[in-house]
């Protein structure tokens, strides 16, 4: 049997990185639907209803697989982490609570009219009910980032100790949920969503587009997937430099609140300054894959570009090394690649904007078919950096689950045994593969099957009047 | 503005929080296995239809709404969390097998109608078909387990009163969903749904009291609590709601039947909470007061909640009757 402290970590883990894909789909979605919804109603255009609705199928899959891996991490901090939810409770409670209130009850009682109520409700409230389903995603990713940027910065608590146990006491609320963590983490997230949505629109655009105009090949529906690659690709050109310009203060700040947290994504051991960044690193050793160290790296290094990243343009400045540290190192190697990955992608969306960009701009976008291929070899890759972005932040963070307050170890629930903990992570990886194969096999559908078109349009039926019609529409088009 | 002095010195006006938290909680629990609970029941009824055309509505049915049903066990667990972190806690990790096989027919239930509607062959819609059933039904019972060992402090997650109060909810369920889906789509289902209807609320009935014979053995000073008035009242009362429920459903008043339901449904959980307090947590004696958060945090999800519980009961009034009246043939999953 698995150690019940690592099978809780392990369980964790997996499933909030599944879990993560779905909430990044939605609310990365949400801005599109909303524009797409607006656009349909104030427009006669058949496109965007076809947007909205493919687009919307995708949502709702991915809406309602978020919801049932959501509910589990809820309910896994009490059964895996009760230690920690009895001592932190005060503080990460109460945003999980409000989360609930405020947020999940708006997307999911909106959803209901979002997805089924079109021909129910009028425009009006159609297109809120958009608005409410985006705004409910978005002031999730609040909460619950507000829940974690504070086990990364604590602030505005005082520690207690109760019935001989230590017990977090909230003082300042503002200081704690607006810690320093927080804006860099939301703006981070936010974008990431964006970006990978943007990224998977392309994607999903580019391979009929290629088909169509590269291979030519009959496409149904060829206008739907070429505006589909154009919107992806606008969002594109916005959210990838700002994820990369961004990303640069966040890593400055990870410096400054969470120094071995960046000392293990710089594998920075011992505490030195004009510390180089490598972009491109490959160890000395075999041994270096999986214990890496900065001095024993080879590659294309930026000369105190490590050190110039920490401390925001001081390319001699000293960055203080694992070594140094009275707690004992997180897993350096992963926290080290993962970084390393991240970054690299996403240069590599800043190129590809740039390479679309350019090629639209030229008038070519249609025909090139390298650009076609790269974006579709890149659809996911948005959604890949954003799990790597979380292994950073998750894994680099170790030995604590509260920085410097509450070591993981100490977390997990006292009277867990590994028998029922091991049962309980086999049991996630098994359904969590088949749940991701599912989703990813819905989706594929959704994808094949293509846009509604002909007389399955709204918008076609209104302008056939002759037809009848036995739905009760209420408020049809009145569209001034 | 409110300072935070203020709101580190004492309650919100005075009130009385711990007790109304432990309440709220109570209500939250209850909203949901009414809400989500005819969803269930619908699930559980779909078993008992044959033809694609039937099993096609039921889904239709509870299409709009199964998801925001859901989520007021979310904002459950939360409130748990937030406001009694130590019960919460030790709550869950005591039922750890329990609260997982809770959460994995959460996740069968919701997402058999998504992939049921994937594909139109026989074998597909069968096998998805079933989970949807599976988990329609072991959601409530499992919550019922809990809730049974919740009450009587059980360590153990499979015991007699737990599976009492598990056999008692689902049926329970049952009878919401009849209701449900009479409302929703009388014409289109068959006269059997009002039979199913009735005989859960009979079967219920004989659950409740097989469930309260064994508390009174169970629970340590179980006969005197059972005779407490209140409870007597509200047992007679359930008798009564009971037999309404039927006629309603005979005469198809489907929405009175569904009230009474809702009712059922709410004294069923007031008895729980009215045999559980003080305590919050019996299995280690921990009561509201030992349990419930600082003066600070509970102020202000207090505030919390009463600005976003109004907002959040209009979010379900826009979606209910945007969705009023029985589902239209064009409408499905």
């Amino acid at each position: 049997m698995i150690d019940p402290v690592i099978a809780s970590r392990l369980q964790f883990a997996v499933t909030t990185i599944v879990h993560i894909i779905f909430p990044v789909m939605s609310m990365g979605l949400a801005p599109f639907l909303i524009y797409f919804t607006w656009k349909n109603i104030r427009t006669d255009e058949p496109i965007y209803e076809q947007l909205r609705r493919f687009w919307t199928n995708i949502f709702a899959i991915s809406f309602v697989v978020g919801t049932v891996t959501g509910i589990v991490l809820e309910f896994e901090f009490g059964t895996n982490f009760a230690a920690f939810a009895t001592a932190a409770g005060e503080l990460f409670g109460g945003p999980l609570a409000i989360e609930g209130m405020m947020a999940f009850m708006l997307e999911a009682t909106f959803l209901g009219v979002f997805v089924f109520g079109r021909d129910r409700v009028g425009d009006k409230l159609y297109f809120l009910s958009s608005v409410a389903v985006g705004a409910g995603t978005w002031l999730s990713a609040v909460w619950i980032l507000i829940a974690n940027s504070w086990m990364q910065t604590p602030r505005g608590y005082e520690l207690v100790t109760e019935n001989g146990q230590m017990v977090v006491h909230l003082v300042d609320p503002m200081a704690a949920y607006l810690n320093p963590r927080f804006g860099y983490m939301f703006v981070h997230m936010q974008n990431a969503a964006v970006e990978s949505v943007a990224l998977f629109m392309t994607g999903v655009g580019a391979y009929y587009v290629f088909r169509h105009h590269v291979w030519g090949y009959p496409v149904e529906n060829p206008q739907f997937w070429e505006a589909t690659l154009k919107i992806g690709l606008v969002a594109l050109l916005i959210t990838a430099p700002l994820q990369v310009l961004h990303g640069d203060m966040y890593g400055r700040h990870v410096a400054e609140t969470q120094p071995q947290k960046f000392a293990a994504m710089e594998a920075v051991w011992e505490t030195e300054s004009y510390v180089p960044e490598y972009i491109v690193a490959v160890p000395t050793s075999v041994d270096g894959f999986t214990n890496p160290r900065a001095k024993e790296l080879f590659g294309i290094g930026i000369p105190g570009g490590a050190s110039w990243l920490a401390s925001g343009g001081d390319p001699t400045a000293e960055i203080r090394g694992l070594n140094d540290f009275e707690t004992e190192a997180p897993p350096v190697a992963i926290v080290f690649w993962a970084f390393r990955a991240m970054v690299g992608l996403g240069f590599w969306f800043i190129l590809l904007a740039f390479w679309g960009g350019y090629r639209w701009y030229k008038g070519q976008l249609l025909e090139d078919g390298l650009l076609h291929k790269a974006l579709m070899g890149s659809s996911l890759l948005g959604i890949v950096a954003v799990e790597l972005g979380w292994i950073v932040t998750e894994v680099g963070r170790q030995p604590w689950v509260i920085q410097d307050v509450m070591r993981t170890s100490a977390g997990v629930s006292p009277g867990l045994t590994g028998t029922e903990a091991t049962i309980t992570l086999i049991g996630f990886v098994g359904v969590y593969t088949a749940l991701l194969g599912l989703y990813t096999y819905v989706v594929w559908r959704i994808i094949r099957n293509g846009p509604p078109d002909g007389d399955d349009l709204r918008v076609n039926r209104e302008r056939a009047p002759a037809q009848e019609q036995e739905t009760p529409v209420a408020g049809v088009a009145d569209d001034d | 503005m409110i300072s935070l002095e203020s709101l580190t010195a004492g309650p919100l006006f005075g009130l009385p929080l711990p007790e109304l938290w432990f309440i709220l909680l109570f209500v939250m629990l209850a909203t949901f296995l009414f809400l989500d609970g005819f969803d269930f029941g619908a699930g559980a009824i779909f078993a008992l239809l044959e033809s694609e055309d039937e099993r096609e509505t039921v889904l239709a049915a509870i299409g709009p709404f199964w998801d925001g049903n859901e989520v007021w066990l979310v904002v459950f667990g939360g409130a748990l969390f937030a406001a009694f972190p130590p019960a919460y806690a030790g709550l869950f990790s005591r039922h750890y097998l329990l609260m997982f096989g809770i959460l994995g027919a959460l996740i069968l239930r919701g997402l058999a109608p998504e992939m049921y509607e994937q594909r139109h062959d026989a074998q597909w819609q069968r096998w998805w078909g079933r989970a949807f059933v599976v988990g329609s039904i072991l959601a409530p019972f499992l919550l019922g387990v809990f809730a049974g060992n919740w009450l009587v402090g059980a360590t153990a997650s499979l015991t007699l009163v737990g599976l009492g109060v598990g056999v008692t909810l689902t049926l329970l369920t049952v009878v919401s969903g009849a209701a449900f889906l009479q409302l929703k789509a009388r014409k289109r289902l068959p006269e059997a749904v009002t039979m199913y209807g009735s005989v859960a609320a009979g079967g219920y009935l004989i659950a409740v009291i097989i469930t309260l014979g064994i508390l009174a053995v169970r629970l340590p000073d179980g006969i005197s609590v059972l005779l407490d008035p209140g409870i007597i009242v509200l047992v007679g009362a359930t008798i009564g709601l009971a037999t309404g429920y039927v006629v309603a459903l005979r005469q198809e008043q489907s929405l009175r039947a569904l009230g009474m339901a809702a009712i059922m449904t709410y004294g069923f959980v007031t008895v729980v909470a009215i045999l559980m307090y003080p305590a919050i947590d019996p299995a280690t004696g921990a009561t509201v007061q030992d349990t419930i958060v600082s003066t600070l945090p509970l102020n202000l999800m207090t505030i919390g909640a009463s600005l976003l519980l109004p907002l959040v009961a209009m979010y379900f009034i826009v979606l209910y009757s945007a969705f009023s009246g029985p589902i239209t043939p064009e409408e499905g999953y």
